[in-house]
């Protein structure tokens, strides 16, 4: 018989499910995402217990669906995410994240010497590896990687 | 070609890199010629660097421009606060074309994305400084007769250099063949290496400054700066084994040249200097031509037509 599903973040009847986040960067994915300044319903789950990931996160976002370029925005920090879209209590479509070519405005460059570390600038990445994401800064041409990630 | 920048060497194709030693060639043959008349270079020198300047406004005055600009920070509105945006957006209003050295890494790039008149990169801190990549260009491709098929050694500080990460990459579209001789602490970094890799370009590694030379066709030497170094026992074991005198020139092929970006401390000793293989103040002089034709090529100018 199977075991009856167990939800630990309760249902919600329209809008968009984001699965399969890395539990430490569940708040990333909240400040990528500007869900700490929208007025929609929103319930997380963190530290679930996850195969693939050891600790996943979950995040549920009432009424609110998510445009491709804005969603993959989240790659950086959740490259394995799924989404589900919710109509109805019902999941109508399922999306993976897809890392960009080019990345604007949200990570942070580590080389200290960087133009963009002293004055204004917009960062700007070229994605030069996509699986261990690895960014190529367009202003100081240093390479930001994974471990080095920060996002401003 | 209007309001084009050169901020990184990868900004030029092949292509646009051989009109500019081309162009180069003919200001060897004549370099007084009036192409920049009325027309104002500002040269923004945020750290100090003599040779290049010095370079710059040579080939601008050859060409019988003017100069504006400051070659000391403490002399500029920079001391009083003003961004780097503020200054270039002044800038603009007063010249035709800015020719800029500054400390930060990046800096280049976004001078060239705010400015409304060409940019030329004349050094961004560690980063690019693609007119010594162009002058080096030019030196070998005049003392090797081309740039296909060359076996490039490169000399010492290898993990810093800037000038030998540019010229490396820009070689690599001449399918050179590369060997880098430098202490473990300051060798290629894996990045470059992979860069090779990934065009399926050969190149060796070696720790020793030995008769493997005999297989090069040109040898650019860089320095080896103390300051480098984590360990100064390191240093001091590594800073007289990367020196270059002339008793190891002997098994050198004849068409090898010696380059070095300059200023040298003792890695090329002076007994080099009088051997005809020693190019690197020759090196330095074709910085002026190369120099010219970048100005001119940047500012649309055709020197055919003067």
């Amino acid at each position: 018989m199977k075991e009856p599903k167990q939800l630990s973040v309760s249902a919600i009847q329209n809008g968009t499910v984001i699965d399969h986040i890395p539990a430490r960067n569940l708040f990333k994915v909240i400040q990528i995402l500007g869900l700490d300044r929208i007025d929609h319903q929103i319930t997380f789950g963190t530290n679930l217990e996850s195969k693939k990931l050891g600790k996943k996160a979950i995040i549920k976002i009432a009424d609110k669906f998510f445009e491709d370029d804005d969603i993959n925005r989240i790659a950086l920090v959740a490259p394995d995410a799924k989404l589900n879209i919710i109509r109805g209590y019902e999941v109508v479509e399922k999306k993976v994240v897809e890392v960009p070519d080019t990345i604007v405005g949200i990570a942070k460059c580590m080389n200290p010497k960087c133009i963009t570390n002293f004055e204004p600038v917009t960062t700007r990445f070229r994605v030069v590896s996509k699986k261990n994401v690895s960014l190529k800064c367009h202003y100081c041409e240093k390479i930001t990687n994974q471990e080095n990630l920060q996002i401003i | 070609m209007k309001n084009r920048s050169l901020v990184s060497i990868d900004d030029f194709s092949s292509e646009e890199i051989t009109e500019v030693l081309d162009m180069a060639a003919d200001f060897e043959k004549k370099p007084v010629r009036k192409l920049l008349e009325g027309k104002v270079i500002a040269t923004l020198f945020f750290e100090p660097s003599t040779r290049t300047r010095l370079s710059f406004e040579s080939a601008i005055n050859r060409l019988g421009g003017k100069v504006v600009g400051f070659s000391d920070v403490s002399s500029s509105s920079v001391t009083k606060g003003e961004t780097l945006h503020d200054t270039i957006r002044m800038v603009c209003s007063y010249s035709d074309l800015i020719v800029m050295r500054h400390p930060i890494e990046g800096s280049a790039r976004y001078a060239s994305e705010i400015a409304s008149v060409p940019v030329v990169n004349a050094g961004d801190g560690a980063n690019q400084h693609p007119t010594q990549t162009m002058l080096d260009l030019y030196s070998i491709r005049k003392t090797q007769g081309k740039l296909e098929n060359l076996n490039i050694f490169m000399v010492g500080d290898l993990k810093y250099g800037r000038t030998v990460h540019s010229l490396m990459m820009a070689m690599s579209r001449w399918n050179a063949t590369f060997n880098f001789i430098s202490p473990e602490e300051l060798r290629m970094p894996e990045e470059f290496k992979l860069y090779l890799d990934n065009l399926g370009l050969k190149y060796y590694e070696h720790t020793d400054f030995t008769d493997i030379i005999s297989r090069a066709d040109i040898i650019y030497m860089t320095r080896v700066q103390k300051e480098r170094f984590s360990d100064p026992i390191e240093y001091e074991k590594v800073k007289n084994v990367y020196v270059l005198k002339n008793s190891m020139l002997a098994n050198t092929k004849p068409n090898m040249r010696i380059l070095h970006p300059l200023p040298r401390v003792n890695e090329i000793n002076t007994d080099v200097d009088a051997n005809p293989k020693a190019y690197y103040f020759e090196q330095a002089l074709n910085g002026v031509f190369t120099r010219q034709a970048i100005l001119c090529t940047l500012l649309g100018i055709n020197i055919r037509e003067d």
